[in-house]
């Protein structure tokens, strides 16, 4: 899923702070599942942007998710007063609601971090880049391009201590982690793959498909 | 086979650089540059490759990967050719997080085996995309390996890869900082055989502080208790560094085909480790 984080709320004041009719909605899916945008948050900002404004009419909901124009679309009634929205949904979310409704405001109440999973109660950690070329079936389930620090396709770097990265302490060298989930397989083979150099797909991307486009 | 090192400083006085260099030049077969070590930013490496071949020096030109995506290497790669370089050393480069410019975009759109790779094609007269070129390169390529890996598997995965190095077209390697010989040794038996010649490397110790800050925070360089006793326990400590420096020198150049001297600063020492080392 997509992780977020809540931006920190000197941010949010100064965003909405020219506009005294706003809209707070959160979204079901992800931000629902990593306690970003769910509805208790939704419930817990509209709380604290109540208490620092008395100016503000300010109303909250939910739509069970912000990135598809079907649920967007229940947004039209519940708006229609209001000159801002702000978002708890992710990057995507937020852009999908900005496009439907291009003459109000739509404000970002969090920062989108990434495609990860919960690791622990509290802690997430990303998993992957939507690189557009998956190469988990060579390297044990473990994705190399997004968690190397370095990003590299063709073992570690020398850089690792204890099987920690150099970067931090708290992420584990991917190519240790490969390499022991390579022999735990009986496939250390994978590790001699002739060079690879990765071919960058185009962003922004853009996948169409002939066969589900209308006739 | 003995080769040195110097890193360019942050800035355009070369002054003191050169004149390293000078020292270093009658007693060694080659000179590494290196590429903004330790992610700060510096003056350039094919700069000073190039001011080191006008005295007459062999320079070993340091690539790494970090700043420059698969252009900018190949392109950086020809000018060198064309100003003379002929050696390179290709390395993947440490995080841009670890230097002076933490927020700077890391790049490492090819890491040290794919750009050796490269380095081939184009002294084969092509480049990466497969296009022909005007005027190919001929470059003597080199790779590092970091015979002091810390876990079994991190080992492992050295040699797994030194073996995709040399397959790519490394000729030459440079090790880590070796302090400790049987180790070392049993690391040359793991890889005996290998067509390529390893040069093994040397730090000088400049104090006990140092030893014990390498063995926390530099990855495969192991400092043994014994010989930081020594540095503690001398009463000149330039003096005992350039003993237990020989000492290895020694030790090393029976084990591989030559050493690789790291001075850090003190390159005006290394003649001074050579003369003890005999060499």
């Amino acid at each position: 899923m997509i992780i977020a984080k809540q931006k920190d709320m000197t941010e949010i004041a100064k965003m909405v702070a020219p506009y005294s009719r706003i809209y707070v909605v959160g979204c079901g899916m992800c931000m629902t599942y990593c306690s970003a945008g769910g509805p208790e948050e939704v419930e817990k900002l509209a709380e604290r942007l109540m208490a620092g404004r008395e100016d503000l009419i300010l109303e909250k909901g939910m739509i069970p998710r912000q990135c598809s124009e079907k649920f967007i679309e229940r947004l039209e009634e519940k708006t229609r007063d209001f000159e801002a929205i702000l978002s708890l949904g992710c990057g995507n979310g937020v852009q999908a609601v900005a496009m439907r409704f291009p003459d109000k405001r739509v404000l970002p109440a969090l920062d989108t971090q990434f495609i990860g999973i919960e690791k622990e109660s509290g802690l997430w950690t990303e998993m992957c880049m939507a690189c557009g070329d998956c190469i988990l079936w060579r390297t044990a389930g473990i994705c190399p391009v997004t968690r190397c620090a370095k990003g590299l396709l063709n073992g570690p770097c020398g850089g690792s201590q204890e099987g920690r990265c150099e970067v931090s302490n708290d992420i584990p060298c991917a190519w240790q982690e490969i390499y022991y989930g390579l022999k735990r397989l009986g496939i250390l083979d994978y590790l001699k793959t002739e060079v690879q150099i990765k071919s960058w797909s185009v962003r922004p991307g853009r996948l169409a498909r002939e066969e589900l486009k209308p006739q | 086979m003995v080769t040195a090192e110097i890193g360019p400083g942050k800035g355009t006085d070369v002054g003191a650089l050169l004149e390293d260099a000078s020292i270093l030049k009658d007693r060694v077969d080659g000179i590494n540059v290196t590429d903004m070590q330790s992610s700060v930013m510096r003056l350039g490496s094919m700069a000073v490759c190039h001011l080191l071949r006008d005295m007459e020096i062999d320079a070993i030109l340091q690539v790494t990967c970090r700043d420059r995506n698969r252009l900018a290497l190949q392109s950086d790669l020809l000018s060198a050719w064309v100003l003379g370089i002929r050696n390179v050393l290709a390395l993947t480069g440490d995080h841009p997080t670890l230097g002076d410019h933490p927020q700077a975009k890391p790049v490492f759109d090819l890491d040290s085996v794919s750009l050796l790779e490269v380095i081939g094609k184009l002294g084969a007269g092509v480049d990466v995309a497969g296009n022909e070129l005007k005027g190919a390169t001929g470059f003597l390529a080199g790779a590092v390996v970091n015979p002091g890996a810390d876990t079994e598997a991190a080992l492992d995965l050295q040699i797994v890869k030194m073996e995709k190095k040399i397959k790519a077209g490394a000729q030459f390697f440079q090790t880590q900082a070796i302090y400790d010989l049987d180790q070392f040794e049993k690391f040359m038996k793991r890889v005996e055989g290998y067509r390529t010649k390893i040069l093994g490397g040397v730090i000088l110790l400049k104090s006990a502080g140092m030893a014990r800050f390498m063995n926390k925070n530099v990855a495969g360089v192991f400092v043994p208790e014994h010989l930081i006793k020594e540095m503690t326990e001398t009463k000149d400590k330039v003096k005992t560094s350039i003993e237990i420096a020989a000492r290895l020198v020694k030790g090393l150049k029976d084990l591989c085909h030559g050493v690789h001297i790291m001075a850090i600063g003190w390159e005006k020492r290394v003649p001074q480790v050579l003369d003890e080392a005999g060499l």
